[in-house]
């Protein structure tokens, strides 16, 4: 038999048959683990877990057209530039000034879906269009002109090259918006709906970005379409981006100090149990050291075992840290989290290196027990 | 050249000689009793004979090398090559079984040889407890698996500090006999003892009183059997 083998099939033994009392060595370094590698699951999860939540404050990306209008072709251009899984949403929007029982009313065409999208705040009475034919007004404007949904509206437009005949459009109201913004005095038709009141093709005065990204990375994307898209300009809406890192900073820094604060105490948590688990075994180190082991011979037999128990205790760690920062992630975010494969690998690394490094000094004074010890039949 | 002699030793803690001026020789293949009452200063010898312990005073020649000027270290490469240990109390690892625990002893010497470690349980009589932990073994099986661990590195020396003071009088005449068995084979044997009849199967008894070698008793008619004539006067000096 190899010394290798020997020295597996001795720690292996330890733990195996003093199982009573390597549970509560164990349960210290697998707790500690646990909460260890869900805070840093949290950590790591919580840009994606906030950029969520802050997605209900609305576009945080707009793009406007370097020269007037851009086209539709240009947007689409644009949005290869953001990976599809960060874009929650996207709404072109198109303004003429219509006119609506002869009084003029700013129209604005959109997408409907990227609009409902990227505008998760505005509070629609009734629905949002869901076809040509239908369209949205706002508060303001439903109130001015005593609008209520499911009337039929007409809405005209006068070209300008052709002042004296106006294009008109019957659509039926399917609901009214409130923002508590400028948006209350606008109304809202489809694209389609506003070609066939212009009769021309639409173009895009703006298109309101919802991207699930901090602002280093939104800039990033910026600076791509830009490059990638001459006629169009990307510009971060600050006031929204700016507040998101801010706050997405500190609650970064208070779990990273909760991580530091745990990783503090399971080092001494570990390090406490295993002086206990030293200090009860001073007879064994003494009889091992009167056979003639050498002080490097016990500190590897029992960093080995520390590091064994380490080891169990992250791989238990890692599987229920996920657990607990799924609970945590459910309650406060209420959406799964992501699970970081990276984190089984990493949680045990951390656990091995904890539980060896915190059993080291005890380790180090068990060899200073005196053999004689054992021999004097104490 | 002896195996084992010590010159004028003397360990002193304060104003307590634990040994004083003490000298004596063991031959290779000796089987050597050393008895006396309680703080005479026999653990103190066991200690410095295995390596544990250094003299104040003194030199101790083991093998030719005076282990008195030696390293920690050292001491300890010496312990395991050149002495084998059996305590009163057993002391096996109580987490290893019986084959484990002799092993053991294989591992830090040379290499583990589960084989060897059998054939060694085989000569105590324990080759079929050899996968019991120590908590399944009585006493007395305890204590051979102890021998076995003790001469499994073919020792110099081996030192037994009161070997049958946890035994009954059956596992002690095992013990004994096994002692008879090792010394035929050459082995060289010291024994602390507080038992005059585990003493007097020696081929010599050296009593220590209040640190110093008080008398010695050579077995004359020594024939690996028990003679009891020597010892009968050491028991009634004793008794006095």
């Amino acid at each position: 038999m190899k010394k290798r083998s020997m020295y597996f099939r001795m720690i292996t033994a330890s733990l195996l048959r003093r199982r009573s009392r390597m549970l509560v060595a164990l349960l210290s370094i697998a707790i500690g683990a646990t909460v260890l590698s869900g805070l840093v699951t949290i950590y790591y999860d919580v840009p994606r877990q906030m950029g969520a939540q802050f997605r209900n404050y609305g576009a945080n990306m707009i793009l406007t057209g370097s020269d007037g209008r851009f086209t539709a072709s240009d947007m689409e251009r644009s949005l290869k530039e953001i990976p599809m899984e960060e874009l929650v949403g996207a709404a072109p929007y198109r303004y003429e000034n219509v006119r609506i029982h002869e009084q003029p009313v700013v129209g604005a065409a959109t997408d409907m879906t990227g609009a409902k999208a990227a505008s998760p705040f505005w509070r629609v009475e009734g629905e949002w269009p869901a076809s040509d034919g239908q369209i949205m007004v706002g508060a303001n404007v439903a109130e001015s002109f005593r609008l209520k949904t499911g009337d039929l509206l007409t809405v005209s437009y006068t070209p300008e090259e052709h002042v004296e005949t106006d294009n008109t459009i019957d659509l039926t109201i399917t609901g009214i918006l409130d923002t508590g913004g400028s948006e209350e005095d606008f109304v809202y038709l489809t694209l389609a709906d506003m070609e066939k009141l212009t009769g021309e093709v639409s173009a895009f005065d703006v298109a309101e970005l919802s991207v699930s990204a901090q602002s280093d990375v939104l800039s990033r994307y910026a600076e791509k379409i830009g490059e990638a898209v001459p006629a169009v300009g990307a510009h971060l809406v600050k006031r929204v981006t700016a507040s998101e890192t801010t706050v997405l900073s500190k609650l970064q820094a208070l779990v990273l100090l909760v991580t530091i604060v745990v990783l503090a105490l399971t080092m001494i948590c570990v390090a406490t149990t295993m002086t206990a688990v030293v200090a009860e075994r001073r007879k064994e180190i003494g009889l091992r050291k009167a056979i003639g082991a050498s002080d490097r011979s016990i500190i590897g037999e029992f960093l080995g075992e520390s590091m064994l128990l380490g080891c169990i205790g992250g791989v238990l760690g890692a599987g229920l840290g996920y657990v607990f920062a799924q609970q945590v992630s459910l309650r406060v975010f209420s959406s799964e989290i992501r699970f970081q494969l990276l984190l089984i690998p990493a949680t045990i690394l951390v656990s091995v290196l904890v539980t060896g490094l915190s059993s080291l000094l005890p380790i180090r004074s068990a060899t200073d027990v005196d053999p004689a010890l054992v021999l004097k039949g104490e | 050249m002896s195996l084992l002699e010590l010159k004028h030793i003397y360990k002193i803690y304060g104003e307590l000689h634990a040994l004083d001026d003490v000298s004596l020789k063991v031959e290779k293949g000796e089987w050597v009793s050393i008895m006396g009452p309680s703080g005479s200063g026999k653990s103190t010898m066991m200690n410095i004979i295995g390596c544990m312990d250094k003299p104040t005073k003194g030199e101790v020649l083991l093998d030719g090398v005076d282990i008195a000027k030696e390293s920690a270290r050292n001491l300890t490469a010496i312990r395991r090559d050149k002495i084998g240990l059996i305590f009163q109390q057993f002391h096996l690892v109580n987490y290893l079984t019986a084959v484990e625990n002799v092993m053991l002893a294989q591992y830090y010497h040379s290499m583990p040889d589960e084989k060897e470690a059998m054939e060694a349980l085989d000569r105590v009589g324990l080759a079929d407890r050899a996968k019991h932990l120590p908590s399944q073994l009585s006493g007395g099986e305890q204590q051979r698996v102890c021998v076995a661990r003790a001469l499994i590195n073919y020792p110099e020396i081996i030192l037994a500090d009161e070997p049958t003071g946890n035994l009954d009088e059956a596992n002690e005449e095992i013990v004994v006999d096994l002692f008879h068995k090792l010394h035929n084979e050459g082995t060289t044997l010291i024994v602390v003892t507080h038992d005059p009849e585990v003493a007097e199967v020696a081929q010599r008894t050296l009593v220590l009183r209040s640190g110093k070698l008080h008398k010695e008793i050579v077995n004359q008619n020594f024939t690996g059997k028990i003679h009891f004539e020597d010892m009968d006067t050491f028991r009634k000096e004793e008794t006095q």
